[in-house]
């Protein structure tokens, strides 16, 4: 533990309820931490998980779940990596560079608890409808909504599109 | 007339048609949750529901009667279940099963439609969470009363 502080630089050790090792991150520079843990064996992002603390400030906190699998002699070991993030304005460096399961894991963030996350190759909803307003985990989101079923919603491609998606199959067809 | 000693069926074309609706009932393969498993189950050798004549589930709404809304419905799958609805020839008939569908049930919040009535016109609720196979068995044969019940022409 100690020896991953020196490690990376910028790192804060935190208590946690639970034993787990955890330590909080800047927000700045989010990326290159996110780069030398990933170089130090922790090589799996299992999830990022959004906290909304509303009313305290920072008012959003992320937990990035890391794991390193071990192996050749070194026993496996998880981490928590904490980051804040300010209510006002709630942006991260995104960390799908440096491990590709946090595009998802970052999409569901942003889809839930509209925090933005910079650099991210493909930031738009991934469970909720794309039309959908507001952020439903935040907690002054309402819990139920009273607006009539969208029963109808257009179809998501354009002509050319289909016509190309035909084609696409039909050469994959006949090499 | 008094001396014909084959037996003789007499009825109306209404009631025959009625009745051949009634006893072949192809549901649309439509599972939304923990319902559909009571569905399967419904429709597996142990409840068996062949014996209704409800048994042939299709995978493709075009060839369907009934839809068995089993589960929550989302509001993103909205749209989806009224096309698929659309999509079903005439005459077409709607259960929704268990308290999720019908009425919302335990998710009480912003994603779940609170009764899918609002999507689809439901001919038969079946209530309970999840309601048993014999539930939903008993929720066809209202059903099939009920088409018993319509007019085929007109």
């Amino acid at each position: 533990m100690s020896t991953l502080t020196d490690l990376v630089p910028g790192l804060e050790e935190a208590a946690a309820a639970d034993g787990m090792p955890t330590v909080y991150a800047r927000l700045e520079g989010l990326a290159e931490t996110g780069r030398a843990l990933r170089d130090a064996g922790f090589v799996v992002l299992l999830d990022a998980v959004p906290v909304d603390l509303l009313a305290a400030e920072p008012r959003f906190e992320i937990s990035y779940l890391l794991l390193n699998p071990g192996g050749n002699g070194t026993p496996p070991a998880r981490l928590r990596l904490k980051v804040r993030v300010p209510g006002a304005d709630p942006r991260v460096p995104t960390l799908s560079g440096v491990w590709s399961s946090a595009n998802w894991a970052e999409r569901e963030a942003y889809d839930f608890y509209g925090i933005i996350f910079d650099g991210h190759p493909d930031l738009r909803r991934i469970l909720m409808p794309d039309d959908w307003e507001g952020f439903p985990m935040r907690k002054d989101y309402p819990v139920q909504i009273k607006e009539p079923v969208k029963t109808y919603s257009p179809m998501q491609i354009t002509a050319e599109e289909f016509v190309a998606n035909i084609d696409a199959a039909r050469d994959r067809v006949n090499r | 007339m008094a001396d014909i000693e084959i037996p003789v069926l007499t009825t109306t074309v209404d009631k025959m048609v009625q009745w051949a609706r009634r006893s072949s009932i192809w549901p649309v393969t439509f599972g939304l949750a923990c319902c559909a498993i009571e569905m399967m189950a419904m429709s597996a050798s142990r409840y068996d529901i062949a014996r209704f004549g409800a048994e042939v589930f299709r995978g493709s709404p075009r060839q369907s009667d009934l839809m068995i809304v089993a589960g929550r419905l989302s509001r993103k799958m909205a749209p989806v279940l009224r096309r698929i609805y659309d999509q079903m020839p005439e005459p077409k008939y709607v259960i929704s099963m268990g308290a999720c569908a019908s009425v919302g049930g335990v998710f009480d919040n912003y994603a779940i439609v609170q009764g899918v009535d609002q999507v689809v016109p439901v001919d038969v609720f079946v209530p309970g969470c999840p309601p048993r196979p014999e539930s939903l068995i008993y929720g066809i044969i209202q059903l099939q009363k009920k088409i018993d019940g319509q007019k085929a022409f007109g």
